[in-house]
């Protein structure tokens, strides 16, 4: 794995920021990524622009890796079942609580909203407890 | 037309910040989780960068009486600190690791910005299925 680097940490992060912004001011939208794709799977007319949304994201990791990685982003192995569990953890999780790391933690901290602070640390301390519990707990390299 | 560009460039916006950041790199993200092994620091200053940015332009953004593009903004209401909220996110930090125990020889390799792309990107599998869980859940008053 490559060095701390937190000049790209932090950089990448503003332009994460400058997207969130321009969704909210142009078309009044959060850029809460679980949001968008919840409300995109509805395939109504009126949620069009959230799929120009997911398209753009995708296209915008295209463009880094093949435009402006100095290296690959290092690619490591997954378990298939391991993703799906975890995907719809997600899914559910996020539709409950309402909000994932974007929608919660860039935007909802950004409308310095109380809800979004208790769910940032809810959900920072059950992601540190499950890594802690499978790397050190069960001792599994994963 | 207008309405579709900026999702689209917001999009594009978000994937590069994930990827300039390294977000897109899934040992990122768990080196940031595992905090009682080798700690990176690296998503504390991406959600620094967005959340700096996100404080000081939803200040001006919010300000206005509506978006640029449309009729009004669309803003969480809810303000209450609820259970949902809690417990949904603290499902959220368990399957945003993704690393689920399973036997080495079922893994496949899946190209890992393509793959946290479709997870980060799209937080995540199942979706729908989800949704549907979350249904029931309501009405069962979970």
């Amino acid at each position: 794995m490559a060095s701390f680097n937190w000049v790209t940490a932090f950089g990448g992060g503003i332009l994460i920021g400058i997207s969130a912004t321009l969704l909210l001011a142009f078309n009044g939208r959060i850029a809460g990524i679980s949001g968008i794709v919840n409300g995109a799977i509805t395939f109504t007319k009126t949620e069009v622009w959230r799929w120009w949304f997911l398209i753009g994201l995708l296209l915008g990791g295209m463009l880094y890796e093949y435009g402006f990685a100095l290296q690959p982003t290092p690619r490591s192995t997954f378990a298939p079942v391991a993703m799906v569990i975890g995907g719809f953890l997600v899914g559910f999780g996020t539709r409950m609580g309402s909000g994932c790391t974007s929608g919660h933690g860039v935007c909802g901290l950004g409308r310095l909203s109380l809800r979004s602070l208790v769910a940032v640390i809810t959900f920072m301390i059950t992601a540190m407890l499950t890594v802690w519990m499978v790397r050190h707990g069960l001792g599994l390299n994963l | 037309m207008k309405q579709s560009l900026m999702p689209l460039l917001s999009g594009l916006l978000f994937g590069l910040g994930l990827g300039w950041s390294q977000m897109i790199d899934r040992d990122r993200v768990l080196g940031f989780l595992d905090v009682t092994g080798v700690w990176d620091p690296t998503l504390l200053f991406v959600l620094g960068g967005a959340v700096t940015m996100t404080v000081i332009a939803f200040r001006f953004v919010l300000r206005r009486s509506q978006p640029l593009w449309v009729e009004t903004f669309h803003l969480p209401t809810k303000k209450d600190i609820d259970r949902p909220l809690v417990i949904g996110s603290a499902i959220f930090g368990v399957g945003n690791c993704r690393i689920l125990p399973w036997p080495r020889h079922h893994r496949f390799s899946l190209g890992n910005w393509q793959s946290s792309l479709v997870c980060r990107g799209s937080d995540c599998w199942l979706p729908g299925l989800s949704e549907v869980f979350n249904d029931v859940r309501t009405k069962a008053k979970f």
